[in-house]
């Protein structure tokens, strides 16, 4: 099949099959068993790591990279899964460039550092191919936790909960479990179905039940799981899309879309070349899912994709090397410029008017003139929100709820952890962190009582 | 430019590197294309008696062990000596150093421990008109089960009888290769000396099993489940190697006694290292074998870039120079003190002198200063031991700084003494007598 890349209007297969196929293949291929022992070799084992310390879940990198180099990737992998259950969904999407590898003290000395990321998804993938589990179930406590939200803070909490002999019930308003992982990456970060490998193998621990299309507001209240269940951690992520506040910005307006549901029927899509796109493509946003979106609309077959962030290059909250990817992949974007109107024709998106910013005394202001930029597709990526009604009784700071360096609610016996908490920081590592250790602050909590 | 060219026991070669008796010098083929890529001499691989060739194993005949991104380090054989037809080794030596009149042409020979077999075959080495003998002492495997080869290196007064022999059949100069599987390698060359040999080559290969297959428990190289001790050799043997040259070259009674310097020799800085602890000239085997005969090329303008650089008109200018600086630890001075120091501008924070200092040493590297991550060396702890020099990835990062006379050494309160001291004169020494040699 041949596409037509010109073709106006939000269309599906603008490219051939075999260029749908190329453009969506793994953007870093796996380490090879020689590449790894290679790359392995120019760990320094340093002592008190920089990098160990700069993981959020403090994965102890010195010693799993010593124990690929000699040949022992399942040792390596208990080290990283200790640490990280989803140590192997975390290998592919960490922004390692601005956490661990950006800590190794080879940049220091030459500017490279050991690619960290690479390696510890060398040891995870040996580990789960062969099916290895390393972490047993203590004997039952009789007690019951509910986990909302089969995410990475969610699906860490249950494992961890799991290990301590509780009996977990996972409940989660999507069609599928693993959360973003599933709904909200890339898909050429994490392709073949990894986030459910992912999820299968984490539950493989035994002890854990998921149940699917429970939303925490509609079928579920926190009050009858309060009642059902002994305690309760959220990971319930931000459902919500923030609004562009412009003129001309409607419901159901063609051409409009939130970014995440563009992400979301992406990774769920079996046939690419029936995902429509627009021919020129909008993005409004600076993190990693203004990028995904635009380098996604690129790689399905828009000719123009451009981003458009409020602020400056510096200010972005997508790192360095998402940049440079998206440049890579023709996605021009574009600094201080903020939407000011929708503009459309017929019901049909036909562009966006932008007001070019400044910082004036430490706040963003418009400056009075704009920009018409011609688009038949625009994508907002200007952060998410948390649902209504999903944390209602609870305590929000900023938007998302309020928790204490435990993970503890205001409510007594309800804890939350990753993007829906106020200590979140977007990360999928720093929400598998924060699962877990809110889980050890259940188990203490379920000691006493 | 430096002039590299080499006179060895009045054997001439337009360089010092030699490739050594061993699988690169065993044939005609072989020895071309070495002369060709612009080595100086070859010895060729040892001859055995007349009669029916040698038989080598099928299986494997090496063994290695590797560094970072297998980078081989250590290397080891079960090879025996030449497996072709005696005459056809002849023919083939006779007619490559027709062909390369300017090139060292060296003949290897080992055949048993009888005066009738080195008679025999002295006059048909001499008749190819190489440029001189080395008697192989040093093969530690096969051979010497035979009674050959280390079986002979072992014991001084063999080596002393059969250069005694070679001295009266031949007038080519001899060289005797010495084996490193003795306690003391100055009682062979000692021997050596007193059989009447024009020079002594060093080391042979040392036993070694380079590893054990732990899927059949068998050591490597495996033939067929079984394994025997191969001789090792690489940059790993490099200093052991040293080691004997320097004991020979320093020892009185072999003092002035040409050495060929064999073990490990990879790179030029090697080669240049070997002769100033007193090698005449150098033998290669293992980086050729590693990495192919173009190496010379490398050897040859690294040794004249460094002369030049350091105004070493010829070999002779810094020939044995180290020698003398080879000294007994008992007349070490226990006067100079040095402390290590790190430098901040180049240090990548690693932490692992640190580590290193502080599980195994003196606990002289602080880790944090100011709440921030930051290895300092602590004079006051730091015995100067240099471990966090050897430890340290970064080359010139960390340094040993000696203290000048005169100042302060925290750790002990005591000033540095000016005066050079060692144990002998040393008080606690129960043994302590007056000094009786003093540093350079």
């Amino acid at each position: 099949m041949s596409g037509d890349m010109l073709k106006e209007g939000i269309v599906p297969g603008r490219l051939s099959t075999d260029q749908y196929a190329q453009n969506f293949s793994e953007l870093h291929p796996p380490l090879g068993r020689h590449e790894a022992f290679v790359e392995a070799d120019r760990c320094y084992f340093c002592y008190d790591a920089p990098c160990m310390n700069a993981c959020p879940t403090s994965i102890d990198v010195p010693l799993f990279i010593r124990e690929i180099s000699t040949d022992n990737p399942l040792g390596a992998a208990k080290t990283i899964l200790a640490q990280n259950i989803l140590g192997g969904m975390c290998a592919r999407v960490c922004p390692t460039e601005q956490l661990c590898e950006d800590a190794c003290v080879r940049m220091e000395a030459e500017g490279k550092p050991v690619k960290i990321g690479q390696l510890q998804r060398y040891a995870t993938d040996i580990a789960m191919e062969e099916g290895k589990q390393f972490f047993t179930r203590a004997p039952d406590t009789g007690k019951k936790i509910a986990v909302v939200g089969a995410g990475p803070s969610g699906l860490a909490a249950a494992h961890r909960l799991s290990m301590h002999g509780h009996e977990v019930t996972i409940f989660d308003a999507r069609p599928k479990a693993g959360g973003l992982n599933e709904y909200g990456i890339a898909s050429y970060k994490t392709p073949e179905g990894f986030a459910q490998a992912e999820v299968d193998y984490v539950t493989a621990i035994g002890g854990i039940t998921i149940e699917l299309g429970q939303s925490l507001g509609s079928e579920l209240s926190l009050a009858q799981l309060s009642t059902d269940f002994d305690a309760i951690f959220l990971g319930i992520g931000l459902g919500g899309v923030n609004a562009l506040l412009a003129e001309g910005e409607n419901e159901g307006l063609h051409g409009l879309r939130d970014a995440v549901d563009f992400i979301a029927e992406l990774r769920q899509a079996t046939d690419l070349s029936t995902l429509p796109v627009g021919r020129r493509v909008v993005v409004i946003g600076g993190g990693m899912t203004a990028i995904d979106a635009a380098v996604q609309s690129k790689l399905l077959g828009a000719e123009e994709v451009t981003i458009c962030y409020r602020r400056g290059q510096e200010q972005m909250n997508a790192s360095g090397f998402e940049q440079d990817l998206a440049a890579s992949k023709g996605v021009t974007i574009r600094h201080w410029l903020q939407p000011k109107r929708v503009l459309t024709e017929n019901g049909k998106v036909t562009g966006v008017e932008l007001e070019y910013t400044e910082l004036k005394d430490g706040r963003l202001a418009g400056i009075g003139r704009t920009i018409t930029i011609g688009a038949d597709q625009v994508f907002k990526a200007i952060g998410q929100t948390l649902e209504d009604q999903s944390a209602a009784g609870l305590d929000l700071n900023g938007g998302r709820v309020h928790t204490d360096t435990e993970g503890r609610t205001s409510r007594d016996g309800v804890w939350a952890g990753g993007d829906c908490a106020d200590t979140g920081d977007d990360l999928t590592v720093t929400a598998v962190a924060q699962g877990r250790d809110a889980a050890e602050s259940i188990n203490r909590y379920l000691a006493r009582i | 430019m430096a002039d590299i060219r080499n006179n060895f026991v009045g054997i001439k070669s337009p360089n010092p590197f030699w490739l050594a008796s061993a699988p690169p010098t065993d044939k005609a083929y072989n020895v071309e294309r070495a002369f060709k890529a612009g080595w100086g001499g070859v010895v060729w691989k040892t001859l055995g008696e007349e009669g029916p060739p040698v038989v080598n194993v099928n299986g494997p005949r090496y063994g290695a062990i590797w560094g970072a991104d297998r980078r081989l380090l250590g290397f080891n054989n079960i090879e025996l000596i030449t497996d072709r037809d005696l005459y056809r080794n002849l023919t083939e030596i006779k007619q490559v150093k027709k062909n390369w009149p300017d090139r060292a042409m060296i003949v290897s020979i080992m055949v048993p421990c009888e005066e009738d077999a080195w008679k025999a075959i002295l006059p048909l080495v001499e008749e190819t008109e190489a440029d001189g003998i080395e008697l192989n002492f040093g093969c530690p495997h096969g051979m010497s089960e035979r009674g050959m080869g280390a079986a002979v290196g072992q014991v001084a007064e063999y080596v002393e009888m059969v250069v005694r022999w070679c001295k009266q059949y031949s007038r080519m100069p001899v060289i005797t290769k010495l084996t490193p599987n003795v306690t003391d390698v100055r009682q062979p060359a000692r021997a050596a000396k007193k059989g009447g040999t024009d020079a002594v080559s060093l080391i042979n290969t040392i036993n070694s099993i380079t590893g054990v297959d732990l899927d059949t428990f068998a050591p490597m190289p495996t033939i067929d489940g079984k394994g025997t001790h191969g001789g090792y050799c690489g940059p790993a043997a490099k200093p052991i190697a040293l080691h004997m040259v320097a004991d020979i070259a320093r020892d009185p009674e072999t003092y002035g006694l040409p050495i060929s310097g064999i073990g490990g020799i990879t790179t030029w800085r090697d080669a240049a290292e070997f002769m100033a602890l007193g090698a005449g000239n150098v033998q290669v085997c293992t980086a050729a074998m590693v990495y192919g005969f173009k190496i010379v090329e490398e050897l040859v303008s690294g040794l004249s870039n460094w002369m030049d650089e350091k105004g070493h008109k010829t070999l002779d200018d810094f020939t044995g120079r180290a020698t003398r600086n080879v000294t007994d630890w008992q007349f070490l001075n226990l006067s100079y003190i040095t402390k290590a120091k790190i430098d901040q501008d180049q240090c990548i924070s690693c932490g692992r002198c640190h580590i290193a200092c502080e599980d195994t040493s003196h606990q002289a590297i602080m880790k944090e200063k100011d709440g921030k991550r930051h290895f300092e060396v602590m004079d006051d702890q730091c015995v100067g031991c240099n471990l966090c020099v050897n430890v340290c990835p970064i080359e010139d990062c960390i340094t040993m700084i000696a203290l000048e006379p005169g100042t302060m050494d925290t750790r002990t309160g005591k000033r540095v003494d000016p005066h050079y001291a060692n144990w002998t004169t040393h008080p606690n020494n129960p043994m302590a007598k007056a000094a009786i040699e003093s540093a350079e």
